[in-house]
């Protein structure tokens, strides 16, 4: 018997074992054999993935940036098979109260709070705009970090939160939300009406793909099948809705580039993939 | 091309409920058609831009122009409505807790709800009986004068508590029986559900005002017989819906129909009248709904029949060696019915008694015949009722 096609996924959420099984059984539906293995964090996968011991990964977009260096640095292939309609075009805007900073060139001498030391949207993107903008954090600015779920490249949403909470409370100036939490916190209330408003944003930039190694056919498979998954199909639809997808789409790797030059920035990885980030401990 | 659509959201959020006018908008849009947004709400690009990519539609790069996207559409291509109008023969396991004629999505979950056939738990008269049953509710603190009436003699006091346990520990099987049923039941079959709930109430009321009537005057409870729980106990056993609704409803609380009205007829005390004449009144609801369902049931299925008489001999066999009604409970009702202490009252009670039974043992041949058993069936069936009454 030969072996399965073997994913890995990060468990940042009870969900992802609903989500898994799920499609696991619905892809071996398809006659694709396939299973997978759950990771506490984005750092072992990624490894994993380019040692050759996954076929593919579920990834993050910065653990996409550390898979193409390492595996580029090891002479292997590794490419984006699939990501979500959803992961495409997100942006991230960095938010004041409603009277409070005037401008961005307002943020020299503040604080801004940002999500975990690893979470592309909150930190390492808005923080590398704002350098973009001509202000250098930590130099120019303070960043108060809320490292909650490191190692999940900032899939919890904790950090986002307390970011967002410090900021009405008055305890920073600014903060740094993805544009899906922006609208959640103020639908829930955690951004109260009018209290807070967008003093700048990224361009848009995508965020997870699934990564594979290899072009081997049951890759290709795994990929069509992904594919013809269908939200009108009642038995995959609660995984898609869990998943926060409506189709699987074609991977691109092209709107990356805004979190590959963040990660030279800040040194978090170096050009062969390796972590240099201090304070990082997944 | 369609004519691109423009809506004006003001200075109202997507936050604040300006996703209730966009979805408005959009559905009057076939998919891929676009719309025009307008507001003056600050963060109004970067609301479309998340709400879009969660809602499946598109947004253009000029950050204001919305694609209908068709995930909306999928989501509901394939669902379906439960029959309203004229009941479906046979309740989806799809339909679930959806109210019966509601837009049911597909992919839901499948509960189990096992007595999902029409003919099983429907008869046309439920959705009447259910409307009597709500209007009839009564309120034990206001519907019986608690206060009147004299005391009684303590020994005949002692006789109304004795009956007044043993209702109390029938009506409790009268209240748990169609309470397990409950939850078997397809709620596309709303009207039974209801009125299977209303039963359970009644007989909450119930159990409430033969209680209070017992402890009216400080005496202690009358005993309970284990020949009488036994017989209770072969209700409780009993996982078919017909057949429980046969020996419960039909027969049970159908010779209850005499005994409470003899015990309004002949209770030494009002308040003792009063709370069998308000409870006869319920119980008549529960005897009609049983056999009702039970005459549509045996009208598509006559194989019904042979079952039922089987129940009634399985039962009876299985109480063979109980006693049944205790001896306490039959003196009591003796007593009850004399209202004296003299040979002469006993002897009337005695023979008030003996008919009660009598008009019992007609009353349970005649529903029997309502359901189509001939008269020598529907006799010695009835002969076999449990000697315990329910």
């Amino acid at each position: 018997m030969s072996a399965p096609l073997l994913m890995g996924a990060v468990a940042y959420d009870p969900k992802v074992v609903t989500i898994w099984e799920g499609f696991r059984d619905w892809l071996r539906g398809q006659d694709l054999d396939f299973d997978f293995v759950l990771y506490s964090n984005y750092e072992r996968q990624v490894i994993d993935l380019v040692e050759g011991r996954l076929d593919a990964a579920w990834n993050s977009p910065l653990a996409w940036v550390r898979a193409r260096r390492l595996a580029a640095a090891r002479g292997v292939e590794v490419r984006a098979l699939t990501m979500r309609d959803t992961d495409r075009d997100l942006t991230s805007a960095v938010i004041t109260r409603t009277g409070g900073l005037t401008d961005v060139d307002a943020l020299r001498g503040a604080t801004v709070a940002t999500g975990a030391i690893d979470s592309p949207q909150s930190t390492l993107l808005p923080l590398s705009h704002l350098r973009g903008l001509g202000l250098d954090p930590g130099r120019d600015f303070t960043v108060r970090r809320f490292d909650v779920g490191v190692g999940l490249h900032g899939d919890h949403i904790g950090g986002e939160r307390d970011a967002a909470r410090a900021l009405i409370a008055g305890d920073v100036d600014a903060a740094c939300v993805i544009d899906a939490n922006l609208l959640t916190f103020a639908q829930e209330g955690t951004l109260p009406e009018g209290a807070t408003r967008v003093l700048t944003h990224t361009a848009p930039f995508d965020h997870c793909n699934m990564t594979v190694r290899g072009d081997a056919d049951a890759l290709t498979r795994f990929g069509d099948a992904l594919l013809a998954m269908s939200y009108g199909d009642p038995e995959v639809r609660p995984l898609l809705d869990l998943e926060g997808l409506h189709e699987w789409v074609e991977g691109r790797v092209d709107h990356y580039d805004a979190l590959e030059r963040a990660v030279d920035e800040t040194g978090f990885y170096d050009a062969h993939g390796d972590v240099r980030a201090v304070d990082y401990r997944p | 091309m369609s004519e691109l659509l423009t809506i004006d959201l003001e200075d109202l959020g997507l936050d604040r409920g300006a996703t209730v006018l966009l979805d408005r908008a959009l559905a009057a849009l076939p998919a891929g058609d676009r719309l025009t947004v307008r507001g003056r709400h600050p963060d109004l690009t970067i609301q479309l831009r998340a709400w879009c990519r969660a809602e499946g539609h598109h947004l253009d790069a000029d950050g204001v122009t919305v694609g209908r996207g068709d995930a909306n559409a999928a989501r509901w291509h394939d669902a379906r409505r439960a029959p309203a109008d004229g009941l479906a023969a046979r309740a989806d396991a799809t339909w679930g807790l959806a109210a019966r004629g509601a837009l049911v999505e597909s992919g839901g979950p499948t509960p189990r709800f096992d007595l999902d056939g029409r003919d099983l738990v429907w008869a046309d008269v439920v959705p009447r009986l259910y409307a009597q049953a709500v209007a009839s509710q009564w309120d034990p603190a206001t519907a019986i004068d608690w206060e009147a009436g004299d005391p009684l003699d303590p020994e005949l006091e002692a006789a109304v508590v004795q009956v007044m346990t043993y209702l109390v520990e029938n009506e409790t099987a009268a209240l748990v029986v169609p309470a397990r049923f409950l939850g078997r039941i397809h709620p596309y079959f709303q009207e039974v559900v209801q009125l299977l709930a209303v039963q359970v109430a009644d007989e909450a009321r119930h159990l409430e005002v033969f209680t209070r009537r017992a402890r009216l005057h400080g005496s202690t409870l009358g005993v309970s017989g284990a020949g009488g729980r036994a017989s209770l106990q072969t209700l409780l056993d009993e996982p078919d819906f017909a057949l429980a609704s046969f020996l419960l409803s039909v027969l049970g609380e159908g010779s209850f129909l005499n005994l409470l009205a003899f015990l309004d007829r002949h209770a030494p005390d009002p308040v003792t009248a009063r709370v069998a004449h308000l409870a006869l009144q319920d119980e008549a609801r529960h005897v009609a709904y049983g056999v009702a369902h039970l005459e549509q049931h045996l009208a598509v299925d006559p194989d019904l029949r042979s079952r039922l008489r089987a129940a009634v001999h399985r039962r009876h066999d299985a109480l063979a060696h109980t006693t049944g009604l205790n001896q306490q409970v039959f003196d009591a009702l003796v007593v009850l019915a004399a209202g004296a202490w003299t040979p002469a009252a006993i002897g009337r009670g005695h023979a008030l008694v003996a008919t009660l039974q009598a008009e019992m043992d007609d009353g349970r041949r005649g529903r029997l015949a309502r359901l189509g058993f001939t008269e020598r069936e529907a006799a010695d069936l009835s002969a076999l009722h449990t000697r315990n009454f329910m």
